[in-house]
């Protein structure tokens, strides 16, 4: 199996972090910026990977499975969030969720 | 190939497992017994779990050392920030209970999430490693995400759930990538290190200088993640929003808590683990402190709704607190503790006002609503005011001897000019607060309420009791910072 070097894989997570970044910033429908989150934790995902195959040891291959899990977590609580307020609105866009400002 | 399974003693995480067992204990026991029209027995319970998880802390007081593999410390510092918690969900848990049935939405699922809540809080506390910091974080987060929602037949409720649920992860993303960041420039996640393994640190000096600046690029990441939490200016953004929308129970406790965890685990991290670098953070914190401080104060005096208010004021509170923290000695460190308790029991007794006066559906908080209070309620009027001066730091508060001890820190070592910052924001706090007692005091109320909303005995028990330790703090101030410096002593150990 040929060496792909580790600086691949973290160019790789940056691009998906700053991608998931700028999506946040300049969508507008609340479950797709909760998708642009979910591709930053993923590409952290792939940043403590890479460093645990450069460091020799398994810790940031374990962190990994907390980040998961919590990530899962996250979702079910986001999700039944922003059900709820779209139920009652009938959009999951984050430009009519305006009664709150300054 | 002999598994090797590591020794667990889980005394070193007593409170929080007290805590997680009596929430699940008082959600089954809410299923199992339904509806009914007094639910009492829930509060009681909550109670005795914090009550039970003030024990465990205790227990704790006086030793130092890292358990569970080096993943949590168990020393003075975590037990006081764990019994100053669970005082603030007592307070909550008995300010909620009057607050939902008034509403007429009591849950099981409100007592249990705060006590989750404040587990999540604690652990952040005793935190001794990066990823447990991070599990901490996102316990507490969680379930106050969903207590913001809790009133669910408002709008605004679920509005301001949802800001705070997307800025909250948005903000973890990037705690996490500094966590990354970390291990990738010095291969471990651990704030100590020891026996066990290495710790940042350690593995730092070993390796030198070759990858300090990843690890200060990760430093600014940490800083962003767990700033959010404790609503430093520029990641503010979601704390009005937060603190209007939610039931003002929750609100106070937003204030009091997530504050005094999120500083719990910014003062372990800067002040002891990266003590060796603080001339590389320190610019950053200063930077972050001053324009806490400065737009804390000046965009609170344009505020008319109190709940907005006094979220602007808890902005310029953690700015406060950030002298204390940087100057990262050990009257800094117990100075920081010291103010984060006596600004959460003093703040908890704000919301627990608002939360009697805003009537009913959590309406009436505007400073209109405020007019004339004075002459209508004088003894919540008088409550309310004798905590906002402790706001503003007035002397014969605790929040005067608060501001004291973390200014004469700053000074010490020498960011008088840090102070002086300090100060004059004070005084451009100082008036909104009294804006807010001129509508009280010196203003004529405008209509008659339909109804009028009475304090039930558990909200005034709350106000009396926090309105009491406000006057004593000000005046005895002397015991509770001598704990809070014991707690300091062996808060580097490990």
């Amino acid at each position: 199996m040929t060496d792909v070097p580790p600086g691949y894989f973290l160019a790789l997570a940056g691009l998906m972090f700053t991608i998931g970044v700028i999506g946040v910033l300049v969508r507008r429908n609340a479950i797709v910026l909760f998708m642009f989150i979910e591709l930053m934790l993923n590409a952290v995902n792939l940043v403590f990977v890479t460093f645990a195959r450069m460091k020799g040891n398994i810790d940031g291959q374990v962190l990994v499975f907390f980040v998961l899990v919590v990530a899962a977590a996250e979702v079910v609580v986001g999700l039944a969030i922003i059900m709820l307020i779209a139920r009652r609105r009938a959009s999951a866009n984050v430009d009519d969720v305006r009664l709150l400002k300054w | 190939m002999p598994l090797d399974i590591p020794a667990v003693r889980l005394t070193g995480i007593a409170p929080e497992i007290a805590l997680c067992a009596t929430a699940l204990l008082l959600l089954v026991i809410d299923a199992v017994l339904g509806e009914r029209r007094n639910r009492w027995y829930l509060p009681a319970l909550a109670s005795i779990g914090l009550g039970l998880s003030i024990y465990f802390a205790t227990e704790a007081w006086g030793t130092t050392r890292l358990e569970l593999s080096g993943m949590v410390a168990v020393d003075g510092f975590a037990s006081f920030v764990k019994i100053t918690l669970a005082v603030f969900g007592l307070l909550t848990v008995w300010l909620g209970r009057d607050f939902l049935v008034r509403e007429r939405a009591e849950e099981g699922e409100f007592y249990g999430l705060v006590l989750f809540a404040v587990a999540g809080m604690m652990l952040m506390a005793g935190a001794a490693d990066l990823i447990v910091v991070f599990l901490a974080l996102e316990t507490f987060s969680l379930a106050l995400y969903v207590l913001v929602g809790f009133r669910r037949r408002s709008l605004l409720s679920q509005e301001s759930s949802m800001k705070y649920f997307l800025l909250g992860s948005f903000s973890t993303a990037f705690f996490l990538l500094g966590i990354a960041f970390v291990y990738g420039a010095v291969g471990s996640t651990n704030l100590y290190g020891g026996e066990d393994g290495p710790g940042i640190v350690s593995s730092f000096m070993a390796t030198g200088a070759s990858d300090v600046g990843l690890l200060i690029l990760a430093m600014g990441l940490l800083i962003v993640g767990l700033g959010f939490k404790v609503a430093a200016v520029p990641f503010h953004m979601w704390t009005p929003d937060a603190y209007q929308g939610a039931p003002s129970p929750v609100t106070g406790f937003m204030a009091a808590g997530s504050k005094i965890a999120g500083f719990a685990a910014l003062l372990r991290l800067l002040d002891v683990t990266l003590y060796p670098l603080r001339e590389d953070w320190r610019p950053l914190v200063i930077g972050v402190a001053v324009l806490t401080m400065v737009v804390g104060s000046v965009l609170a005096v344009v505020q008319e709704d109190v709940k907005r208010l006094l979220a602007y004021s808890s902005i310029a509170h953690a700015g406060f607190v950030f002298t204390g923290l940087i100057a990262a000695n050990d009257r800094g460190v117990s100075g920081s503790l010291f103010y984060l308790a006596t600004y959460g029991i003093t703040v908890l007794g704000a919301f627990a006002v608002v939360a009697v006066l805003s009537g009913r559906d959590d309406e009436k908080v505007t400073l209109r609503d405020y007019r004339g209070l004075f002459y209508d309620r004088p003894l919540l009027a008088g409550a309310l005011t004798l905590f906002l001066l402790s706001l503003a730091g007035v002397p014969v508060t605790s929040g005067f001897v608060a501001k004291l001890v973390v200014f004469g820190a700053a000074i010490q070592e020498g960011y008088w000019w840090l102070a002086v910052v300090g100060m004059v924001t004070s005084a451009i706090a100082a008036f909104f607060y009294l804006k807010v007692l001129v509508v009280m005091y010196m203003q004529e109320k405008e209509t008659e309420d339909a109804e009028r909303v009475r304090s039930g005995p558990l909200s005034t028990g709350v106000i009396g009791l926090a309105a009491l330790a406000t006057i004593v703090l000000g005046l005895y101030w002397g015991p509770l910072i001598d704990v809070a410096e014991r707690a300091t002593l062996f808060f580097a150990g490990g």
